[in-house]
């Protein structure tokens, strides 16, 4: 016998002890997707013939099944299941995750059965054992259609039957994943023929309708149509639509979901008593003048269509109102439903309308779902999810998505065919989309806390721990900015490695070698400024925020710290910067060249003492303060003592040069402080042009990044703009190679904080993954405000060479990646929610313990 | 990192037998934290100075230190100030190298350590937690004159303003083992830290050395609990000991009255949003922002709520909410009605659906104002409880407050405070806008022109 199971499907395996379903399902089946009672036995109870254990036992298994469900996998129950009681949980089990059933019974003697348990020295049932089953499996054999394996009951009645049977898995009917189109979809259409056929040709269909009655289409570079349903009711010409639609899904150019309407009709059609309301007598009085023979194609053609599809590999999905993400490629009565109806609260509005459940808002699903069946006035995204009903026959439009592109085109209605309950212009969806975001801007608690897994496009799977998102969650609630412009978040970045050279701790050498080391022939410079990390969002206008950020008010841009936080309490000084910022955007003409409103950029501000005031009076200044007091002490007693003549050179000596240290730390940090008293006294110092409109400029080198922002920074009219000077080094010229350390040499020695050595692209892949976008090389000085005045004493040096630096690396490969996948998301108009995700995660990620001073 | 103790006693000199160090030589001890020099810059027959020098090994402290005591101590910084000023380390110092001298013990010269002479001590860098009034309140009376000299924080950035660093030279007619004990215990006073983990072993330390001269000092309190790291057990234990008990009562008396005076508006506050709740009827509570409890300690009290949720976003104050309540010494049927969850105001979150009331008590002010649209949406949209308590400081009261400057808010976490008229029209465009009605409560005393100390709104569905 040829079993057919569909993909997607609980299998019920009916047989009597020892009549053969093990054998059977080890046969069929993968191990993994065999729950056998028996095995659930053994796990609770160490032994599988244990019947004390055997409520233990299906506990598990039912739990096992559940997870197996939800997740989508096609799982076999191989256990006795000769009564009703043990089969109904199995199908209450199918039925919640939407799963069709199927049951293969074995219908052995119980002779039969009972010697092969004998053979078998862990089974000593009593005979009767297996003779209750038996008849008990006889009796369950005229009830199981009815309990509801209904399309799925197979029964094999003697081993040789089981021996013969073949299984074959068909694909779920809702399965096209195979289908990746490209595809227009094309929303309710209700009889606007007229319409149709001129979307049909905007598209660049190739639409021949004269004088046959069989319309001829020709599909522009193997694109195909997805219909969503609602060919008929209400409009003009509800006939030539169903043909025009019914040749085409025919013939392989469309593919179709069937809408309420048309499963209305196909009612009607069959002679079902059906109000006449909504249109319906409309489309009834047009088909009176077709032949009986077309009125039959049109209910075959709608009674053979399936509730919804997912295509393109998991990515789209279509249905007419709309699917869940439970829901979708799963088949039952209520995913039927939900396809055609959508979900109500049993309600109705105040114009007798049923008042929706938004599942779009909840929706947090992979794939991209196109639905229309309620009629909006534009469509509007939201998470990921799109209304594309425009209501044409109430004298909208007409209107069609194409994918994967993600553009719409649509005509507009000849008229109004018919009057809405209500109008057009007052959406239900009080809560529009709102900006860039395909989403209404509220964020869900499950989109960040527990452990996450996030895919990125530069590195696979980030993985982010639970404990992490516990301190993320605070952080990022009680001092972040708005989510709404937290795009970017910048990632760690680690130093060279450690230098042996005397007396330093970094030296530009490490870092060339490691690029080299990677394969990489050309890197870049870049100085180091020390200031405090600044992430400066800037549109060109606070429509063009509103726009695309859905910020409401009038402002312009943000100016954020590494942690999201605000960089300025004080919001003069920031709308002061955001428009510097602005100003030298406008000036350098950068809105043309990236044909864009809106810019972020990845700079450092200074100076330090804007931020870190805390820091300073706190531990820098007092540690300088306290030290020259105590070495000056130290000095003067010792040398009033070796005046005496007694010997103290050593220790004299020893504490001066000890002493020089200490104002060579104090040096260090006064460079990096300025008072500032208006925004003349900042300085911007940009070195990424991280994304605009539609790109993340990750695709271009630094080179690229330098010149431009040189642009724009030499645009500054009052200066606050601040040029970053870099240079390229060929790493295999060591000319080029000892040009490079003289500058590092010569700017650290000024009191310069170092540089950043960046490979020559943005994104490199090494051997081994990604490569570390950028390691610092910081200067001999500076680095006594990291390991303390005197950390270039010898024996110091000695012991702080020991650092590892393979955590804090493997960290800023993985914040990259988040990083740069928030952008992504958020230029692609992914809901908002899938790109706070990501910043949330870099978030998280720097709540790991990395020493600090790295 | 500099001690120096002067004598004009003649002949001066004898000073090296009583510290055991001869004058001429310089000697060097190593102690676990790095080295101290004994030294005499000068050492004539009418004047001899000795010094000790700290060599504290900083990056040694913080290699130690690392991920050992990493919470307890700011060693664990390599910019940090302990190598250079006179801390706990400098006890140390005191205790290891001039032993004898601080136990009062003098072979060679048995007479001399019991005769009072003219010493004056000199530390180059100490820090003062308190200033130059609380460190003349230390030692002044002790019987020294005092002389400091305060340093300020960075010459190039007057600004930033003065540290809390002096340096001091104190004088006086005393046992040299007296000014060395009253070292001992000052310097880490007058600095409020420790170096090491402080346990009871440290209460023995400070009796010894403090023997004759702390159960007389005025600011014996605060000498005990500075000394002993600010731990209340250890603090009473330590004063029951020098046998101020009477004092100490009347201590934790005055401490309650003054906490009292803090907290009876935040009492009146949770006593009228339980009293609120319970009338409702409710039987499911939520408490959103519930910080370490005290809200929750109350709901529980009320056998009417069959379930009390507690919601925070901060991990850390659900652990001590969880201990305030003894949750795990609860019976089952309590821990049942109990439950501890960490969420935010700011996303929506299905764990708060279905509720009967929440209560929303000094929240709002600590969100972000671009955040409260957020917040509206979260908790009146999608928790949507059938009541919602909510209270906020009204802004008007603040003048009432003698301690609070004008234009200052009542906490440094506020991101904003309201007038009785910004909060009504936020709470009715609230409540209009989600299908609430609201109503008003004055907390505390009402005055008659700046109204309550606490505006409360209560929205009913």
């Amino acid at each position: 016998m040829q079993i057919k199971i569909p993909d997607q499907s609980l299998v019920v395996l009916i047989g009597a002890s020892g009549s053969g379903k093990s054998t059977f399902a080890k046969k069929h089946f993968k191990p993994t997707e065999i729950l056998s009672s028996d095995f659930c036995r053994g796990l609770v109870s160490d032994d599988e013939n244990d019947q004390n254990a055997t409520k233990d036992a299906f506990e598990v298994l039912h739990f096992i099944a559940a997870k197996r469900l939800a997740a989508g996998k096609l799982t076999v129950i191989d256990a006795t299941n000769v009564q009703h009681e043990a089969r109904k949980p199995l199908l209450e089990l199918a039925r919640k995750y939407h799963y069709l059933s199927v049951a293969i019974v074995l219908n052995i003697p119980a002779k039969l059965c009972q010697e092969r348990n004998e053979t078998r020295p862990d089974r000593n049932f009593k005979p009767h054992v297996v003779r209750n089953q038996t008849s008990q499996l006889r009796r369950s054999l005229r009830s199981l259609k009815r309990e509801g394996f209904r399309n799925f009951l197979y029964v094999l009645s003697s081993p040789e039957e089981v021996e013969a049977a073949q299984i074959e898995r068909q694909p779920m009917w809702t399965n096209r994943m195979d289908e990746t189109g490209p595809f227009d979809i094309i929303g309710d259409i209700h009889g606007c023929y007229d319409e149709l056929v001129e979307l049909l040709r905007k598209l660049g269909y190739e639409v021949e309708t004269k004088d046959c009655d069989i319309p001829v289409i020709v599909s522009p570079d193997d694109r195909k149509v997805l219909f969503i349903g609602d060919y008929v009711d209400r409009g003009p010409k509800v006939v030539e639509v169903l043909r025009l639609v019914m040749e085409m899904h025919r013939n392989g150019i469309a593919i179709c979901v069937p809408g309420n309407h048309d499963v209305k009709l196909v009612r009607a059609l069959r002679g079902k008593n059906v109000a006449q309301t909504h249109g319906l007598a409309e489309s009834l009085t047009q088909l009176e003048n077709e032949t009986p023979e077309f009125r039959e194609q049109v209910v075959d053609f709608i009674e053979g269509l399936v509730s919804h599809f997912v295509l393109d590999n998991g990515k789209l999905v279509v249905a007419h109102a709309g699917m869940k993400q439970e829901y979708q490629g799963r088949a039952s009565g209520r995913v039927r439903q939900f396809a055609l109806y959508g979900e109500t609260t049993g309600e109705t509005d105040e114009f007798g309308l049923p008042i929706r459940l938004n599942w779009a808002e909840e929706y947090r699903g992979q794939a991209t779902v196109v639905y229309g069946h309620t009629s909006v006035a534009e469509p509007e995204w939201m998470n990921r999810t799109i209304n594309i009903d425009t209501g044409c026959v109430y004298g909208g439009k007409l209107t069609a998505l194409r994918h994967p592109e993600k553009e719409f085109v649509s005509v507009p209605a000849k008229k109004m065919y018919y009057e809405p309950a209500k109008p057009l212009h007052e959406t239900t969806e009080a809560k529009r989309s709102i900006g860039n975001q395909k989403d209404d801007g509220i964020l869900d608690i499950n989109d960040v806390i527990g452990k996450r897994i996030i895919s990125t496009r530069l590195n696979h799977n980030v993985t982010i721990r639970e404990e992490n998102t516990i301190n993320a969650l605070e952080v990022m609630s009680r001092f972040a900015i708005d989510p709404k412009w937290l795009i970017y978040l910048p990632p760690t970045m680690s130093p060279t490695e450690t230098s042996t050279k005397e007396g330093l701790l970094e030296h530009p050498a490490e870092g060339f070698t490691y690029y080299r080391n990677q394969g990489i022939s050309t890197v870049v410079w870049q100085e180091k400024h020390m200031g405090s990390r600044a992430i400066v969002v800037v549109c060109k206008d606070p429509e063009a925020a509103r726009k695309q950020f859905g910020v409401t008010g009038d402002t312009i841009g943000v100016c954020y710290t590494r942690t999201g936080r605000p960089f300025f309490d004080d919001a003069t000084m920031e709308n002061a910067l955001l428009n510097s910022v602005k100003q030298s955007v406008e000036r350098a003409g950068l809105w043309k060249i990236l044909d864009t409103d809106w810019v972020c950029l990845d700079c450092e501000l200074m100076p330090w003492s804007v931020k870190a005031q805390a820091l300073l009076r706190q531990q820098y200044a007092p540690v300088g303060t306290s030290a020259r007091v105590a070495f000056a002490d130290a000095v003067a007693s010792l040398e009033t003592t070796g005046n005496r003549g007694i010997e103290v050179e050593e220790l004299l000596e020893n504490y001066q040069n000890r002493s020089d240290t200490i104002n060579g730390y104090v040096d260090a940090y006064q460079k990096y402080c300025w008072a500032v008293d208006s925004i003349s006294d900042l300085k911007l110092a940009p070195f990424h042009l991280l994304a605009s409109e539609g790109n993340v400029h990750v695709d271009k080198d630094h080179l690229w990044h330098m010149e431009l922002l040189s642009k724009l920074c030499s645009s500054s009219e009052n200066g606050v703009m601040f040029r970053t000077s870099y240079g390229l080094v060929d790493l295999k010229d060591e000319n080029s190679i000892n040009l490079a350390i003289q500058q590092w040499e010569e700017l650290t020695s000024q009191g310069g904080e170092g540089v950043v050595i960046k490979p020559m692209g943005f994104v490199v892949k090494g051997k081994r993954g990604l490569v570390q976008p950028a390691v610092k090389c910081r200067g001999r000085e500076y680095l006594r405000i990291i390991y303390g005045p005197e950390y270039t004493l010898q024996k110091n040096l000695e012991r702080l060479r020991a650092r590892g630096l393979s955590h804090k690396r493997s960290l800023a490969i993985r914040e990259f990646a988040l990083g740069v996948e928030a952008l992504e998301r958020f230029i692609n108009r992914e809901p908002l929610s899938k790109v706070h995700e990501c910043v949330f995660g870099v978030l998280a990620l720097e709540s790991e313990s990395v020493d600090p001073r790295l | 990192m500099l001690l120096t103790i002067t004598t004009s006693y003649s002949p001066a000199t004898d000073l090296g037998y009583l510290l055991h160090k001869h004058p001429d030589r310089l000697q060097t001890f190593d102690l676990a934290y790095g080295r101290v020099h004994v030294f005499y810059p000068e050492a004539e027959t009418d004047r001899c100075t000795a010094a000790m020098l700290l060599d504290v090994d900083s990056v040694g402290l913080v290699r130690r230190s690392y991920g050992q005591h990493r919470e307890n101590f700011a060693l664990a910084e390599y910019v940090n100030d302990r190598p250079y000023v006179a801390s706990s380390f400098m006890s140390v110092a005191i205790a290891k190298v001039y032993s004898s001298a601080l136990s009062g013990k003098c072979k060679d010269r048995p007479n001399l350590v019991q005769t009072p002479i003219h010493l004056s001590a000199k530390l180059s860098i100490l820090p003062c937690r308190g200033g130059d009034k609380f460190l003349r309140r230390l030692f002044e009376p002790l019987g020294y004159s005092v002389i400091s000299e305060r340093h300020i924080l960075d010459s190039s950035f007057q600004e930033w303003g003065e540290s809390r660093y002096y340096t001091v030279t104190l004088e006086r007619q005393c046992l040299l083992s007296e000014m060395l004990r009253h070292l001992y215990v000052l310097i880490p006073v007058l600095d409020d830290e420790k170096h090491y983990w402080v346990a009871e072993a440290e209460i023995e330390k400070l009796l010894r050395h403090g023997e004759d001269w702390l159960s007389e000092h005025p600011e014996q309190e605060v000498i005990v609990s500075r000394y002993l790291k600010h731990q209340r057990r250890l603090t009473r234990q330590a004063l029951t000991q020098l046998g101020d008990v009477g004092e100490d009562e009347e201590d934790v008396r005055l401490c309650e009255t003054e906490i009292e005076e803090n907290i009876g508006l935040n009492e009146v506050r949770l006593t009228k949003t339980t009293e609120i709740i319970k009338e409702s009827g409710a039987k499911r509570v939520l408490d959103l922002g519930c910080g370490e409890g005290k809200l929750l300690r109350k709901l529980m009290r009320e056998k009417q709520f069959e379930e009390v949720v507690g919601m925070d976003v901060s991990h850390q104050s659900l652990k001590i909410a969880q201990q305030r309540l003894h949750y795990e010494r609860l019976s089952e049927k309590e821990q049942e009605r109990l439950a501890f969850i960490q969420g935010s105001l700011c996303y929506r979150d299905s764990r708060l659906s279905g509720y009967d009331a929440a209560a929303v008590i000094e929240v709002i002010e600590h969100l972000d104002k671009p955040r409260i649209a957020a917040f509206e949406r979260v908790v009146f949209e999608y928790a949507c409880p059938t009541m919602v308590v909510l209270t906020t400081p009204n802004e008007e009261y603040n003048v009432k407050f003698e301690n609070l400057p004008a234009g200052k808010f009542r906490h440094r976490d506020h991101r904003f405070e309201w007038t009785r008229r910004e909060f009504e029209s936020w709470t009715a465009d609230v409540a209009k806008r989600f299908g609430y009605s609201v109503m008003y409560y004055p907390i505390g005393e009402e005055d008659s022109v700046v109204g309550a100390p606490t505006q409360m709104a209560v929205f009913t569905q």
